[in-house]
């Protein structure tokens, strides 16, 4: 249990190189669960290394408890980590690989025999014990990688992308089982990941990462509902959000968006007047879940008539697919909807939840909607000092 | 299916591949045969009968007489390989790991360069060893042969444990160094124990090179000091006395049967070995 700072990380392989880490800043409190997210070649994974002591960092500092660990070497800095390909020793038995670490550490037998039941009895592995790697399957492999890494009771795990070696329905079950774990240990925890649902759904903050430098850091919430900008936007969420180009126009000091989507049009009024936003390029961006079938009745929220062109009916949800603007969007509707292809169907925004970028920069625009403005200016200050 | 290939029909093109291997174990086969046949024939034996003929008396003096003159030198080829094999070995398994887990800058030309020595004619190392073996004071001493071996070996062991650690996932070290192992705790309690095949072809690979050395021995080692080959030699090359061939036959066995030994008990290891990098992704 201890808290975890990056203070300004710097990574680099060299003077001629570009940077592989840019001023990595963040904080996270004793018992937190972080998750470094990113497409590859983020920088996400090198990270992590740093963290362990497996790579030095060329400027800043790694703080755990407010103690400096960055010269340290890894074994002196009690971290444990579980690895993508698990990366059990293949000639020690089950047993062996968990008391591996412990034996290194002097630990007396009595001990470590009783830290291995432990870990064996809290991961369900006990049959396994006299087992070798070889003879395990994936998802057996994993827990006794986590088990390696439990019996050290080390102040931060980290894990380095530990499901995406599993098949998609035991990815699911070490993802809740992985969840549990922490909620129950609440050790400090940094989760590598590239994928978005992992992050959401396990995260207590998340730090969204590309080409070295982080995009936004925040709770799961406030990255997916209050993106700083393109990338992030469309990184996180599945589907991926909507990204409409267009112009916007001024209207009695409001900005409207027009869209059309060959049938009609419509005007979204947006929830800001900012100067110098009309008449240039932007980006539109709306969650599929935020398109809904208008109702019967008005209820005074724009929406437009727009024709269906392909159905993906996924069970729990049914996306459809329109064209607005000659883009193509999907529609996350109820399953019961259930249109035919070139049926019309009345579509409904809500203005307030509409997000603006930047078209050249990717950059968020103004705050729309909800989102209160201090919390997200303190959200992506980061990406803003690059 | 089953039943049709686990039936072999007879028919030409099977003959003909069985005469043919036949005809190709026969031709490495009888050399030994004679050897063997001659070894055990007394003298008056080999001066009537032909060389394929079978002993009228089967007789052991051939291998008495040939142990009585080659024997000391038999010992100290063991006393030259032993060291050199297991020493080499063990250096190019230190190599192998160096040069793949903790790679340093210019490590491959390192590398790059290790390798010439594979490609290295025997002959041109000749002068420069001597003269340095000299300067250490090692000229003529068992020591400085074995010294040769060694270094001569490197390219060729850590050219082995290179390539075979190469498949080892770099994760597995980056794990023990999270669990607080060491440089020499890694190697020896993880890296070692997963290496077998490979220690077996290096240890078989430089055995027989070692022991069947002929031109280091000849020039680095001198009188009672000298390996087994050199002795054999002088006893078969001599030019003076009735040519006893049952003896040098023996003797010649003698010499050859350390490394058929080797083989026959590490063999199979030996084709794991050169096959284990190959099958591991």
């Amino acid at each position: 249990m201890a808290t975890l700072q990056l203070r300004n990380v710097n990574k680099t392989y060299g003077s001629g190189l570009p940077d592989t880490l840019k001023n990595i800043e963040l904080k996270i409190e004793s018992g937190e669960f972080l998750i470094l997210v990113g497409p590859s070649g983020c920088g996400k994974s090198t990270l992590m290394n740093c963290i362990a002591g497996l790579e030095s960092i060329s400027g800043g500092a790694i703080l755990v408890d407010e103690a400096d660990i960055s010269g340290m070497s890894p074994k002196d800095r009690d971290i444990a980590m579980v690895f993508q390909s698990y990366a059990l020793y293949p000639t020690m038995s089950v047993r062996e690989n968990i008391a591996f670490g412990l034996k290194i550490r002097k630990m007396a037998p009595a001990a470590i025999e009783e830290e291995v039941a432990r870990v064996a009895k809290l991961l369900q592995i006990e049959h396994l014990l006299g087992r070798k790697p070889g003879q395990l399957s994936g998802g057996q492999q994993q827990r006794v990688a986590m088990g390696r890494a439990l019996a050290r009771r080390p102040k931060i795990y980290l894990f380095d992308e530990p499901l995406s070696n599993l098949d998609a329905k035991l990815r699911v079950e070490m993802r809740t089982e992985i969840k549990l774990m922490h909620q129950r240990l609440k050790t400090t925890t940094v989760y590598v990941t590239h994928d978005q649902i992992e992050a959401m759904t396990l995260g207590d903050k998340v730090a969204v990462m590309k080409d070295g430098l982080i995009q936004q850091f925040g709770t799961p919430q406030q990255i997916y509902n209050d993106p700083a900008n393109l990338f992030v936007a469309s990184f996180i969420g599945s589907p991926p959000m909507n990204f409409i180009p267009l112009r916007l126009q001024r209207q009695e000091g409001r900005l409207h968006a027009l869209l059309d989507s060959g049938q009609a049009r419509c005007e979204l009024p947006l929830g800001l007047s900012e100067a110098g936003l009309e008449d240039r390029e932007v980006i539109l961006g709306m969650r599929p879940e935020q398109i809904v079938l208008a109702p019967a009745e008005p209820n005074g929220l724009p929406s437009i008539r727009a024709e269906v062109q392909v159905i993906e009916p996924t069970g729990p949800d049914t996306l459809v697919f329109v064209t607005l603007n000659q883009t193509k969007v999907c529609c996350r509707l109820a399953p019961d909807i259930a249109p035919q292809v070139g049926e019309t169907l009345n579509l409904q925004f809500d203005p307030a939840r509409v997000l603006l970028f930047d078209a050249s920069s990717g950059e968020r625009l103004g705050v729309v909607g909800g989102a209160q403005a201090e919390v997200h200016a303190g959200n992506v200050a980061q990406f803003k000092g690059r | 299916m089953h039943n049709q290939l686990a039936k072999p029909t007879l028919n030409f093109s099977r003959i003909a591949i069985y005469a043919t291997l036949l005809l190709a174990c026969a031709v490495y086969l009888i050399p030994l045969i004679v050897m063997l046949l001659t070894s055990f024939k007394s003298p008056e034996d080999i001066r009537t009968g032909n060389l394929l003929s079978w002993p009228q008396v089967i007789t052991g003096i051939g291998w008495i007489k040939a142990w009585d003159t080659v024997g000391g030198f038999f010992w100290n080829s063991v006393k030259i390989t032993l060291p050199a094999v297991f020493i080499s070995t063990l250096l190019g398994a230190l190599n192998g790991y160096v040069l793949t887990m903790w790679r340093f800058r210019g490590s491959q030309l390192f590398f790059g360069l290790l390798l010439f020595g594979c490609f290295l004619p025997f002959q041109t190392v000749l002068l420069p060893a001597s003269f340095t073996l000299g300067k250490l004071g090692l000229a003529s001493t068992t020591t400085g042969l074995v010294i040769v071996h060694i270094v001569y070996g490197l390219a060729f062991t850590t050219l082995f444990f290179r390539n075979y650690f190469m498949s080892v996932p770099d994760a597995l070290v980056r794990a023990a160094r999270l669990d607080g192992a060491g440089f020499f705790t890694i190697f020896t309690r993880i890296l070692l124990p997963m290496s077998v095949p490979i220690i077996m072809v290096c240890l078989i690979w430089q055995f027989t090179q070692i022991w069947n050395d002929f031109l280091f021995g000849v020039v680095f080692a001198s009188g009672d000091a000298q390996p087994i080959t050199v002795a054999l030699n002088n006893l078969v090359n001599t030019s003076t006395g009735v040519k006893e061939y049952n003896v040098d036959m023996a003797a010649a066995m003698i010499a050859g049967l350390p490394t058929l030994l080797v083989y026959v008990l590490a063999g199979k290891y030996f084709l794991r070995g050169l096959t284990a990098g190959a099958v591991k992704g």
